[in-house]
């Protein structure tokens, strides 16, 4: 693949958010005006606790290169432990996305607080340079054909 | 064909400078099911509303899609202009073409693409919006109050004061809790008695105030405006109606080797007693451990003394049930154990003190005893061995706290202050004598706080040393007190009459257990935990349920005054209602297709989904399920994330709306 | 006839032999058999755990290696420093089975930390305070005993967890059963100075003197104790004390197993009480304070 393809090449990322901490991180990332790719698309849930593995597949199914989740920082769960259920969740999925021959660089965990909106940004920012770099996630959209 | 209306906006230039607004309207008047898009300068603004509310009128909209800021910012305007319209108000949705789009990026081409884009996921989300009704909860306007110290009185009189009916339980025989014996309190030397017993007379008289004492919890039942609240009353052996509290059964009894409990043992009581001269209500009660009557059956003095006929030796255990709709937890404090025995296996003592081996060596709370006017000693500092008025006394502080290895690892955060507080009391009683201090840190912040502990060393001349003792041991009648002095770097020697220990605060015995009645949360030491330490610091994630006082933590008197305070204000906010209303985004299950497995039920950190029959009409067992309490769920929406079987779902977050969003990537 | 494994280590095949003689002989009489640990080796006490962390776990390993190839589910180390070595390394072989395989390659033998260690005066608790109680012949009515426990005995606490580290009660308990008196006193958890006895005698001749003169002032007859390094402190230096201080103590010091013999009806020569620097024994007329 030449240079020219891969800088062509703009991944889709789906971020499903946490409706407390990281959504409010990332408009806390606007309200500062700090720049990143205009790659990703915020999908707002009330908690990481929430968020079924299925909808990761899905994502991947639906065209995303990546898929990013992120909540509140350990402790400080609006919902006092959802993001526990998360974590927990992802220890045990983890190995079973990769059995399923899921590519774990696909599947980014963050904690980001509302106050962290530079975080946001540089996250953003580092897990798209990430995508375009993996290039399309073809194998999956193979797998789906 | 869904009629769902797009407004775009352009936040003046803050949306329109990045993304080509124009073009993104004719973008999105493509998109299936958007009966129209339209963009105007300010949406939120008086015309902005106005033109949103007579859209959804004239073209029958089934959902709106607003494309503006973030939903943190504005859905409660928009969806309350939708109500005005008579649209369900959770037919909206937001598309953050604002904070997540035209702020964060520069490329025009791109903004523009991308908040198509978020508006189409928005449009799909709406598609699959049901309308939802506020939840409405009916309420029990009476409170209950557990614990009734300073904080459980000012919670009590304060919602009392506002009109509500109180239950104030108390498992003591009297009200006044700890503050009830303290002496002076920092920092301006008032007699806590005679702040406090007004306020407990208050208490006895409310008409508001319904006063168990010599009661504990049994159960709680219900939820949050609902409680239906179990209470044990204890047996007392005293019919409180007849009885005058005139004093002739205890001054006559003649069982007098019990140690009195208000004093921390330093003197003894008889079997049937005051709790304390001024205690409310004013009705004794008889130690059926000590009692011969009750006991051995002979004896039963007071009963031929009291002209009232007050005596019940006969006297049960009482059930009682109470209807409430909202709960203040105060339960306050006790001191970690200098006696050898811990009531918690992780602690283990400081024997190198000599607890429990030298009567002198004394805590915190038998020091506001003996320098208490109505304590054992009149209000002299005489110590325990042989009432001798000690001239040298050692102060230590930290004893438990912040001590991991061997107590427990927070700052009990009043010792520092009533530490200075004794130095002082003892200078102004014993002119002569010496206080020595050892200390790790002085923690004074508060109003007047500092200056206060500065007196105790400056005018009133308490010896302080930084540095902790290591042993304490007896010689010649005198304590012999070793330690190091950090700060001139040299161990250090004294003779001292008495020690008084500063012991760590712990959560009164029994909390956790109330607490797991209450479905409260708790920490590694029993400290009940607030829904949020900042900004909900007095409401538990227990609905219904409020926390004030030591209960919650190590706090002085005037901190428990507050919280207590501000317990009862979020009790009246809830009781200025005449019925409770929550927000319908919660969980619900599928009760035809739940497979009864309550993966839900131990993973809702809310208690709020239970286990639920579902019977036919002739009362049969059809199957059993998991039924949510929307009283109590919060809305997280982990229920829907950990069920097999996919019969929890979320009302505003739901699989259906996540998926359509998903798909329309 | 109940069945110990028991570790001398090599204080009490050496300097302290008469501790052995002492341990032996009461044993014997509570009908206890002592099975010595074949080809036993050094716990590693004082200096492996300062210089080789491994080395200072090979070490008691390979000892609870052969306690636990011979069968021994229990196992008496009446030395402290041996029994807090030998239990330090018993936990952290319980903790970690990468230990147990690393410390098993290296002693040659498999090692769980199976066994349990136990003191000299855990051991006449397993025998039974009722027990030797009833076998008393002669009960120590003139003994007003100061029990020393020392540093180790009840130190690191979480370690060898026994008794209350700051009031130790256990020896007082077994004192009662032989009819014998103990005196509530301020040293009996202090240092005697033990790890300094070659580098700087004078540091612990002043301990040594503050033990004795406090014992002494808070009416003990003699002192005792269930450490051999505590009892020549105490006792072989107690001329050397005196001579320092210029005071006079003749203060017996006693093993623990002593007194326990003496009370069972054991002569001082089969404890090799006669052998004590300073006079002792309850036929030496111990002197009463006033």
């Amino acid at each position: 693949m030449s240079e020219t393809e891969k800088t062509a090449f703009e991944p889709k990322i789906v971020a499903y958010v946490c409706n407390w901490c990281t959504y409010l991180g990332a408009d806390l990332a606007g309200t500062n005006r700090l720049e990143y790719p205009s790659n990703v698309r915020i999908v707002r849930l009330p908690c990481t606790g929430r968020i079924d593995f299925n909808l990761i597949i899905k994502a991947f199914e639906m065209g995303a290169d990546m898929v990013v989740v992120s909540g509140c920082h350990p402790g400080d769960c609006h919902y006092t432990a959802g993001n526990y259920h998360a974590r927990r969740r992802w220890t045990l999925f983890r190995d079973l996305l990769e059995t399923m021959g899921i590519d774990l660089n696909r599947i980014h965990f963050a904690w980001i607080s509302a106050a962290e909106g530079k975080k946001f940004a540089e996250f953003i920012t580092e897990i798209t340079d990430k995508a375009r770099q993996l290039g399309p996630y073809q194998a999956y959209r193979e797998i789906c054909e | 064909m869904a009629r769902i209306g797009v407004f775009i906006c352009w936040c003046g230039e803050n949306i329109a400078r990045t993304v080509d607004v124009k073009r993104a309207t004719e973008e999105v008047e493509q998109i299936p099911g958007v009966r129209f898009a339209i963009d105007y300068k300010y949406m939120c603004s008086d015309p902005g509303q106005t033109m949103v509310r007579d859209k959804i009128i004239a073209e029958r909209l089934q959902g709106l899609v607003i494309a503006s800021c973030s939903p943190h910012m504005h859905m409660k305007t928009f969806r309350a202009a939708a109500k005005a319209a008579g649209l369900n108000p959770y037919l909206v949705e937001m598309a953050n073409i604002r904070e997540h789009c035209s702020w964060v990026h520069q490329n025009r081409e791109e903004a523009t693409a991308k908040a198509v884009e978020l508006i189409r996921l928005a449009v799909g989300k709406v598609i699959q919006d049901k309308p939802l009704d506020a939840i409405k909860v009916p309420l029990t306007k009476r409170a209950l109050v557990i614990g009734a110290g300073v904080a459980g009185i000012q919670a009590s009189l304060d919602i009392a004061e506002a009109g509500h009916e109180v239950v104030l339980v108390e498992r003591e025989p009297s009200i006044g809790g700890k503050m009830a014996g303290l002496s002076e309190t920092f920092p301006t030397l008032d007699c806590s008695q005679c702040i406090l017993t007004p306020r407990m007379v208050e208490t006895g008289q409310h008409p508001n105030i319904k006063l168990y004492t010599w009661s504990e919890i049994e159960s709680v039942d219900g939820s949050v405006g609902n409680f239906t609240v179990t209470i044990r009353k204890k047996a007392r052996y005293i019919d409180m109606s007849k009885c005058t509290g005139c004093g002739e059964c205890w001054n006559k009894c003649p069982m007098s080797k019990t140690l009195n409990d208000f004093d921390y043992g330093l003197s003894k009581r008889k079997a049937i007693y005051l709790a304390f001269p001024q205690a409310v209500p004013a009705r004794p009660v008889i130690d059926k451990n000590a009692c011969t009557k009750l006991k051995t059956g002979k004896c039963g003095i007071c009963a031929k003394v009291c002209a009232a006929g007050a005596i019940n030796y006969e006297d049960q255990d009482e059930i009682v049930t109470e209807q409430v709709g909202a709960i203040v937890v105060a339960t306050g404090y006790k001191l970690y154990s200098i006696g050898q025995e811990q009531d918690n296996e992780k602690y283990t003592g400081y024997g190198e003190y000599g607890y429990g081996k030298y009567p002198d060596v004394i805590d915190a709370l038998q020091f506001e005893r003996l320098s208490s006017a109505s304590g054992p000693t009149g209000g002299e500092i005489r110590r325990p061995s042989d009432g001798a008025v000690p001239k040298s006394v050692v102060f230590i502080a930290c004893v438990g706290s912040r001590d991991p290895a061997k107590g427990v690892s927070y700052c009990s955060k009043i010792c520092c202050m009533y530490t200075a507080k004794h130095t002082m009391l003892y200078k102004h009683k014993v002119h002569e004598g010496t206080a020595h201090v050892f200390y790790m840190d002085i923690r004074a912040g508060g109003k007047n706080y500092d200056e206060f502990v500065r007196r105790a060393i400056e005018k009133d001349g308490a010896k302080y040393y930084r540095g902790r003792v290591s042993k304490i041991t007896e010689e010649n009648g005198k304590l012999i007190v070793r330690a190091a002095d950090t700060l001139a770097g040299v161990p250090v020697t004294i003779e001292a009459d008495m020690v008084v220990l500063a012991s760590a605060m712990l959560p009164s015995t029994g909390a956790t257990e109330l607490a797991q009645k209450l479905k409260v949360g708790y920490d590694e030491y029993g400290f009940l935990s607030e829904s949020h330490p900042k900004l909900r610091p007095v409401e538990t994630n227990s609905a219904g349920v409020f926390i004030c006082g030591a209960c919650h933590g190590p706090k002085d008197i005037p901190e428990a005054v507050a919280q207590a305070s501000a317990a009862a204000g979020k009790v009246q906010v809830m009781f200025a209602r005449n019925e409770l209303t929550r927000d319908p985004e919660i969980a619900k299950i599928n009760e035809q297709n739940c497979a009864a497995c309550y993966a839900c039920v131990r993973t809702c950190p809310y208690n709020a989904i239970e286990k639920a029959e579902i019977r036919d009409r002739q009362g049969n067992l059809v199957k059993m399920t998991a039924r949510v309490n929307p009283g109590l769920c919060m809305g997280c929406g982990t229920c829907v994330a950990v069920c097999p079987s996919k019969s929890a779902d979320i009302d505003g977050f739901s699989e259906s709306q996540i998926y359509e969003m998903i798909k329309n990537l | 006839m109940s069945r110990f494994g028991y570790y001398p280590g090599c204080a009490l095949h050496g300097s302290s032999n008469d501790f052995e003689a002492s341990v032996r002989a009461c044993m014997k009489t509570l009908e206890v058999e002592l099975g010595e640990l074949n080809d036993w080796i050094c716990c590693g006490a004082t200096a492996a755990h300062s210089i080789n962390h491994t080395l200072s776990l090979a070490l008691p390993g390979r000892n609870l290696g052969i306690a636990e190839r011979d069968g021994f589910t229990d196992l008496l180390a009446p030395c402290p420093m041996c029994s807090m070595e030998l239990i330090k390394t018993k936990n952290a072989l319980t903790e970690s089975a990468a230990l147990r395989k690393e410390i098993s390659d290296i002693v040659e033998t498999p090692v769980t930390g199976a066994t349990e260690v136990i003191n000299l005066i855990q051991i006449f608790q397993r025998v039974g305070l009722d027990r030797i109680q009833a076998a008393v012949k002669k009960p120590l009515e003139s003994i007003s005993a100061a029990c020393y426990y020392g540093c180790l005995l009840t130190r690191p606490p979480r370690t060898v967890a026994f008794d209350d580290p700051d009031q130790p009660r256990s020896m007082e308990t077994v004192l009662a059963a032989l009819g014998a008196k103990s005196v509530e006193w301020n040293y009996a958890t202090e240092c005697c100075g033990a790890g300094m006895t070659l580098s700087r005698e004078e540091t612990v001749l002043n301990l040594t003197n503050k033990i004795i003169t406090n014992a002494k002032a808070h009416g003990a007859n003699c002192l005792v104790v269930a450490c051999p390094m505590c009892h020549v402190n105490l006792d072989m230096k107690q001329g050397a004390v005196e001579q320092a201080h210029g005071v006079k103590h003749d203060m017996p010091v006693y093993y623990l197993s002593d007194l326990v013999g003496l009370a069972l009806g054991l002569s001082e020569r089969e404890l090799a009480v006669n052998r004590h620097f300073v006079r002792a024994g309850v036929h030496a007329a111990p002197k009463t304070v006033a």
